[in-house]
Parts: C-alpha cells; sequence; structure tokens
C-alpha cells in the first residue's frame, strides 16, 4: 500500500506523487499542495486529528481523511 | 468633477487587505492575524495624486476565483458581472511576501479576466528578517504588471500603490496564461457558441458550483449542453489548471524571489510545538480564558465603582439644578438611570473585546480552532466554529457572521444555530450584578466565588451551544461533504494601534445601539411608571398617610430608619470624639430628633412613590404578567424587565434602574437599589440565591435579542431559523429557571 500524508510521523518529510485525477479538493491544491512538492509533518492534533503540515512554505491543517488521500515518497534522512 | 476610479482590493486571506483598505482610506475596519476577518464587501473614499478620487472596496480574501465558502464567493460574484455597480476599473491583488507563490496563483486567474490588475507586495517589513530578496524588475516584466512593495506597518509603497491607481489606464490588462490548453477540444466548443464573450470568464461560470453551490446570480446562462461534463470531469480539469499556473509561477520565482534560510529566524516552530501540544495546548487555552474572567472581575471594579458614583451624583445633580417638573423627572430618573446601567459596565466589555483581540492579532486564534477541530465534530460542528463561539462572547452578531468561512453547510447552520447560546457581552451586565448581588464574597484557590461564578455561566452557555449543537447534529438530514482547511498564520506581536481600534470601536458600537434602545424604553417605562388613571394612583399620597398613621411603617422602613439613625449617631460621635469635643447631651438628642424627622419623611416619600408606581400604567401591565414570572422567584419590576429584555438583554439593568429610580424618591447606586428591594410577602430581600440563580440561568439560555434574529434571518435565507431559536431557547430557559428556583427556594 501506498505511503500517505497520513502516515508521516512528526517531523517527517515526504514529497508528493502524482495522484489520481479529482480525488485532491482542489482549493487544497490551490494552496501549494502539488505533485512533486515537499510536505513536512509539523504537528498532530490530539486524538491525531487534524495533522498540521507545512507544504512548500504554506503552513496548514488538515484532516485525516484529507491526509489519507495524498501520496507520498518519504524522504528517509529528516528530520532537518 | 471627473469619475471616481472603482478600484477593488482582491487577495488571499490574511495578506493585509484591510490593512492596505485602512491606510488608502484613513478608515478603521477591523484587522487581524487570522484568515477570515472580513467576510463582507467595505466600501471608502482615497484621494490620490492631481485631485482624483478612487473609490475603494475591501473584499474578504479567497484563495482562487474556484469558490468553497460563501465570503470567498463575493468576490467572484464581483469580478464576473461586468454591471455591477462596483465592478472594477483597476484590481488590486495584496500579496503576502512570505507566502508571494501561493498569492500569485490568484493574480494569474484575475490578469486572465483581462482586469487591469496591480500588485501589491505587502509586509515588506518580514523580508528581512526571513531572508527574502525580490527582483522587482524582472517580476513587473514577467507578470506584466506593475508592482508597489508596501509595509502597511511601517506605512511605506502606499504613495508607489496610490500613484500607479491613478495610472491605471497604463496598465496592461492582456492574459498571463492560455486556459485553453487544458482541454482544446471543449475550448473551441464553448468558442463556437459564445463568439462575443470571454473565453475563461465562461470557464469560470461553469465551473463555479463544483464545488460550492450558491452564487446567486449567474451573469451568463449557460445552454445545459456545456454541462455534460460531469462534475468530477470540470474538477480534474480545474486541477490541471492549477498545475499549470504553478508551473507559470514557479518559472518566473526561481529567477526573481530568493530565500536566504539561513538568515530566516523565527519562533514559529517552538511555539508551535507548545502551543498545540497535545496536553499543554489545552492547558494553556484554558489559563488563559481563565485569566481573562479574573482580568475581568478584578481589573475593572475600579473604573466601574466610580461610573456608579458619577451617574448616581449626576441625577442628584439634575435633580437639583433643573427647575423641577416632567422633563426633569423625564431625565433623572428615565434617561440617566437607564443609560448608567449600560454604560456601567464599559471597563469590563472593553477589556473582553481587549482579550479577543489580542487572540485573534497574535495569530493564536488558528491553533484554537486546529486544537478544537477533532473535539467539535462529534457535534457535528467544525474546528472553525470555535472561533463564532469565542467571538460570540463579545457578541453573537459578528460571531455569526464569521460563520461564514465555515466551509461545509450543515456545520455552518449548526453554528449559527448555536452561537447566540455562548455569553454576549450583553448578558454581561445583568450577570455581574446579580452576581454581585447574590453569591457572597470568597475566595477559592486564589479566585473569587464572583468570578468562579461567572466563569461557570460562560462554561454552561458553551457547554448548552456544544450540547444543542449534538442534538441539531442528530435530528438535521442535511448530506454535505466535509471537507476542512485551515491556514496557520505566523505569530505577529499584536499592534497596539489595530488592538487599540477595535477596543474602540467595538465599544462604542456597543454602548450606541444598546444605548439608543435603552434611550427609547426608559423614556416609555418612565411615561408609563409615572402616570395612571385610577383613583389609587392620583390619591396616592392621602392613602399611603392614612396606611402609615393606622398601621405604621412597612417593617423594612422601620428597620431601615433604626439602622441608619445608629449609623448616624455613631458617626457623629466619632467626629465629636475626633475634634475633641465633649458632646453636650441635649445637642446629641436635638440632633438625633432632627435625624429621626427627617428620616421619616423620607420613607414617606419612598412609600408614596412606590404606591404610586404599583398603581400607574406600567404598575398594571406588570402585575398581569406577574402570574407568568412569579413561579420562577421574580415580582412584577422583574418580570417588566425581563419582558423589555426580549429587544435587547442588556436592557434588564437599565429598566430595573429606571423603575426602581421612579419608584423612589432618592437618588442612589443601582446596586444599592437592588438590594434595597424585598419580596412583599416573605419580607426577605427580593434578589436573594434563589431568584438570583433564577434570573442567572434564565438570561443565560434565552433568545432576548431582536439583531441576533435578523442577521440569522439574513445568513440563512429564512424565517424558520430564527423563530425556532427563538421559541426553543426561551422555553427552555423558562422550564430550566422555573426548576432551579423551585429547587432552590
Ligand atoms: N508585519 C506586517 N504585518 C502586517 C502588515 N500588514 C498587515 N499585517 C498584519 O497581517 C494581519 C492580517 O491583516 P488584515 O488587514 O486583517 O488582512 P486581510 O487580508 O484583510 O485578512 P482577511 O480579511 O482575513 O482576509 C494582521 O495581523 C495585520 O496586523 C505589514 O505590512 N507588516
Ligand atoms: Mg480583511
Amino acid at each position: 500500500m501506498a505511503t500517505t500524508v497520513a502516515q508521516l510521523k512528526r517531523g517527517q518529510r515526504g514529497i508528493i506523487k502524482e495522484f489520481a485525477d479529482g480525488v485532491l479538493p482542489v482549493k487544497l491544491m490551490e494552496m501549494g499542495c502539488l505533485p512533486g512538492n515537499e510536505i513536512t509533518l509539523v504537528q498532530v492534533a490530539p486524538l491525531k486529528d487534524p495533522i498540521y503540515i507545512n507544504c512548500n512554505g504554506t503552513h496548514i491543517a488538515i484532516r485525516r481523511s484529507v491526509a489519507s488521500l495524498i501520496e507520498l515518497e518519504i524522504i528517509e534522512d529528516s528530520p532537518l | 468633477m471627473s469619475k471616481q476610479i472603482k478600484v477593488a482590493l482582491i487577495g488571499n486571506p490574511n495578506t493585509g487587505k484591510t490593512s492596505v483598505f485602512n491606510q488608502l482610506t484613513g478608515l478603521k475596519q477591523k484587522v487581524g492575524n487570522y484568515p477570515g476577518i472580513t467576510v463582507e464587501k467595505k466600501e471608502g473614499i482615497c484621494k490620490l495624486p492631481r485631485g482624483v478620487k478612487a473609490h475603494i472596496l475591501d473584499l474578504p480574501g479567497t484563495y482562487s476565483l474556484n469558490t468553497t465558502s460563501l465570503d470567498e464567493s463575493v468576490v467572484v460574484e464581483l469580478l464576473l458581472n461586468k454591471n455591477d455597480k462596483d465592478y472594477p476599473d483597476v484590481a488590486v491583488v495584496i500579496s503576502d511576501v512570505e507566502n508571494l507563490k501561493r498569492n500569485l496563483l490568484l493574480f494569474t486567474q484575475i490578469k486572465d479576466l483581462k482586469i487591469p490588475v496591480i500588485l501589491v507586495i505587502n509586509m515588506a517589513d518580514r523580508m528581512n528578517r526571513k531572508g527574502i530578496s525580490l527582483d522587482i524588475d524582472l517580476l513587473e516584466e514577467k507578470l506584466d504588471t506593475k508592482i508597489a512593495l508596501v509595509s502597511t506597518r511601517k506605512g511605506t509603497g502606499i504613495d508607489r500603490l496610490k500613484e500607479l491607481i491613478a495610472n491605471y489606464k497604463s496598465l496592461s490588462s492582456s492574459p498571463n496564461i492560455d486556459t485553453t490548453v487544458i482541454a482544446p477540444e471543449y475550448f473551441d466548443k464553448l468558442k463556437a457558441t459564445f463568439p462575443n464573450e470571454d473565453l475563461y470568464k465562461l470557464w469560470l461560470v461553469i465551473t463555479q458550483d463544483v464545488n460550492f453551490m450558491p452564487i446567486e446570480k449567474n451573469p451568463i446562462s449557460i445552454p445545459a449542453s456545456f454541462k455534460t461534463k460531469s462534475k468530477s470531469e470540470l474538477k480534474r480539469l480545474q486541477q490541471k489548471e492549477t498545475i499549470l499556473r504553478y508551473q507559470f509561477i514557479n518559472g518566473i520565482l526561481k529567477q526573481a524571489y530568493k530565500v536566504d534560510l539561513n538568515a530566516a529566524k523565527g519562533l514559529r516552530a517552538t511555539a508551535d510545538k507548545i502551543l498545540t501540544h497535545k496536553i499543554f495546548g489545552y492547558l494553556i487555552f484554558f489559563l488563559i480564558l481563565l485569566a481573562i474572567f479574573q482580568a475581568i472581575y478584578d481589573w475593572s471594579s475600579y473604573p466601574m465603582d466610580f461610573i456608579d458614583e458619577l451617574f448616581a451624583t449626576g441625577s442628584e445633580w439634575v435633580k437639583d439644578t433643573l427647575p423641577p417638573g416632567v422633563f426633569t423627572d423625564l431625565i433623572a430618573e428615565g434617561i440617566l438611570a437607564g443609560i448608567g446601567g449600560v454604560v456601567i459596565f464599559i471597563p469590563q466589555i472593553a477589556f473582553l473585546f481587549l482579550f479577543i483581540a489580542l487572540l485573534e492579532e497574535s495569530g493564536y486564534m488558528s491553533r484554537v480552532v486546529f486544537l478544537m477541530d477533532r473535539l467539535m465534530r462529534p457535534f457535528g460542528l467544525s474546528g472553525k466554529s470555535v472561533v463564532p463561539l469565542i467571538s460570540g462572547t463579545a457578541c453573537a452578531i459578528p460571531a455569526i457572521m464569521a460563520t461564514r468561512t465555515i466551509e461545509n453547510w450543515k456545520e455552518r447552520l449548526i453554528t449559527i444555530l448555536v452561537t447566540p447560546f455562548t455569553t454576549c457581552s450583553a448578558r454581561l451586565p445583568v450577570y455581574l450584578i446579580i452576581i454581585a448581588l447574590v453569591i457572597p464574597d470568597g475566595r477559592f484557590l486564589g479566585l473569587s466565588y464572583q468570578a468562579l461564578t461567572l466563569m461557570l455561566l460562560y462554561l454552561l452557555g458553551f457547554g448548552a451551544a456544544i450540547f444543542s449543537a449534538m442534538i441539531l447534529n442528530k435530528i438535521m438530514k442535511i448530506k454535505t461533504k466535509t471537507f476542512f482547511v485551515m491556514e496557520m498564520p505566523n505569530y505577529k506581536l499584536p499592534l497596539l494601534k489595530n488592538v487599540g481600534y477595535t477596543v474602540l470601536e467595538k465599544t462604542k458600537s456597543f454602548v450606541l445601539g444598546a444605548g439608543k434602545i435603552i434611550l427609547a424604553i426608559s423614556i416609555i417605562l418612565w411615561f408609563l411608571g409615572s402616570n395612571g388613571y385610577s383613583d389609587d394612583f392620583y390619591n396616592a399620597e392621602e392613602i399611603v398617610n392614612q396606611k402609615i398613621e393606622t398601621e405604621g411603617f412597612t417593617d423594612f422602613n422601620l428597620q431601615n430608619m433604626e439602622s441608619s439613625l445608629t449609623a448616624y449617631q455613631a458617626a457623629l460621635q466619632d467626629s465629636m470624639a475626633l475634634q475633641g469635643y465633649e458632646l453636650d447631651k441635649q445637642a446629641l438628642t436635638d440632633s438625633l430628633r432632627t435625624k429621626a424627622t427627617e428620616l421619616r419623611q423620607k420613607a414617606k416619600n419612598q412609600e408614596v412613590a412606590s404606591y404610586k408606581l404599583e398603581n400607574s400604567y406600567m404598575g398594571l401591565a406588570g402585575k398581569a404578567i406577574a402570574p407568568l414570572v412569579h413561579p420562577l422567584g421574580y415580582d412584577w419590576k422583574i418580570g417588566i424587565a425581563v419582558l423589555t429584555s426580549f429587544a435587547a438583554r442588556e436592557v434588564f439593568v437599565g429598566t430595573l434602574a429606571t423603575i426602581y429610580s421612579v419608584g423612589s424618591d432618592e437618588e442612589d447606586t443601582i446596586k444599592n437599589r437592588m438590594s434595597a428591594e424585598i419580596d412583599p410577602v416573605t419580607k426577605k430581600p427580593l434578589f436573594n440565591l434563589a431568584s438570583g440563580i433564577s434570573i442567572l440561568l434564565f438570561y443565560a439560555f434565552a433568545m432576548q435579542c431582536m439583531s441576533t434574529l435578523a442577521i440569522v434571518k439574513r445568513e440563512t435565507n429564512s424565517w424558520k431559523w430564527p423563530t425556532a431559536q427563538l421559541v426553543f431557547m426561551s422555553l427552555f430557559a423558562y422550564i430550566v429557571a422555573l426548576i432551579a428556583y423551585q429547587i432552590l427556594k
């Protein structure tokens, strides 16, 4: 199974892979969550939801359900 | 006179549009470090060089022209409709230098609508500490626009912006990107059908309802054949368009935008680690709330006592100075008493506004949204509902407006419906005065009982909101897709000026708004209270005199006179002793006797006045509703106050002040007057623990605010919801108050 943003640990980073058409809300893409961009997981709220990510310099909070739609390639040498 | 240039300020949320607007127009619209402070159009006038004037429009923030929430759709509706009276001659796109890439997405979209655009890059003051450097000339060339590098905090760049606006005719209005490449065939067909329309505009109109429904006025009617593409297909195309735009932007920024990460410093990461921490995050949030209540209590008692005295002396002064007559009575007893009842709460309300403004300006509010989202969801609310619920502690009206940022209609509707349960500042006067009367002094863990009671009342309001949200969530059958994205802005040191203006403006509008209603109600009440038609009313003096001769004074007055006399004697002896006089027995008895006569006269006047009041029009009306409010522990006067406060809650104290003022001969502070009221049946103070708690609970739950009902009607577009609110909340309040009184009495 592919790794998604929902599986990141705090401080871990990843590069967004191509995603299936039409699954992600357009608004997320407009905020910079595009294939090829880097995502860092900044913080997870209590009860594991929502999560707080830094995507290409934009800091946003999204719900886990949406996060599990964003597939990515984890960058191993993280953090820093 | 030349025509005004019409300018629209457009940009992502929280980039400083309103700050630029305020700089240009000299107005003081609300600014805050939370995405979605502005949810409505606001207009102002700006003087440009060479005597030209511009009409400036401040708009809600939007991430793109593909709207997903109500506040965003305001912008699109405007830009798609050339016939709108506000359709801009020139659009000014405000961007934040730290998020330039994301901000430019919207810029390219507006550019493609072939509207002349100026780009403002705001927050220039932060470039240094973030290590950002820009090549403005290159950006201007590649984006085919003019740029003003602005810092509204430092006030730099505004003159250049004005200059650019004045010369808007020289701006290019050719598009940045050819959107049609994402689906050439589709766009060819569109072009064949609408040879005269702009393709990108058509595309926007067609895709408007993909994410979000209610665009009200569709400027162009599109034949159904073009909607044949399914929603998911259209959505896919929108994504393609977004990627295309970002490719264009990335290409430009690679050359023109440099960030030196070594120079960048920020406390953001550290602050976030603590403030959104699993445990500390909540603890800090709770402590902040606690501190706010303690502060409201402790800090504002001094100015409040002062204002209370001031109005009491003011009334006295009016009575002594102006020629006696109806008009003087109206001012002293009707108007001054009523207004004083509200003015006294200015310090507390200002403190409340101050704290809310600080939370918003610092960027903390978004963290609260983050912390609360998961907790709110089982109740059918969103993390974003927390903001209306918190700002509802100031006033439900802006709070209900603030729900416009919630994308999901069901979550939004539930938030609107339950927000009036939160303790708004109009309840504060009622709570404070009743708490002061019935809750004993004393401290628990360093917090006064009174502050704790207040805190409990706030929690109660919040609890009622959550609880009813849960029920609504269960019974409402609205299907909507949940989808939540919240930008987390950088922390900022609150700008004193912004916070100051917000507090000042809000306090002013509270006082003026409440003042108008109270003025009107006070005058009416005063009239009803000092006029009557029955014989009892006209012959009050004789009747009371007779009663006193046969039955003596009421017990309460007797006690009162006795204690005043003892106090007087003690004071007299003290002051004599202090000055070294030996008091002569005869003189003492004489002065005590004079004092006694004086007190008797006073008591008599008091009884006449209150007898008159009871038989006035108001007294008769009050007696009519008495059976209804009696089970709650209220007498007819409180009943009248409760009734009048269905117009607005804060009227309660003003009404009681007016009633007691008409019903007494002496000017005294509102609180003293209320604590002197006795229940005619039990002979105990009217405001005791049982009736006090009953009043508090009634006000906690009842829907008593016309303006809120009106705004709910506007935001939900039907009378159904406000009517339901009025009926359910008030019924619930009545029942709870009834139970509480019957148990406690
Ligand atoms: N450092 C800095 N902060 C600024 C500047 N201009 C605005 N701000 C801050 O940015 C925040 C947002 O400002 P607003 O003017 O409310 O932004 P807006 O675009 O109207 O926001 P919305 O109405 O929510 O879309 C506030 O905290 C301002 O104090 C600036 O030039 N420099
Ligand atoms: Mg604004």
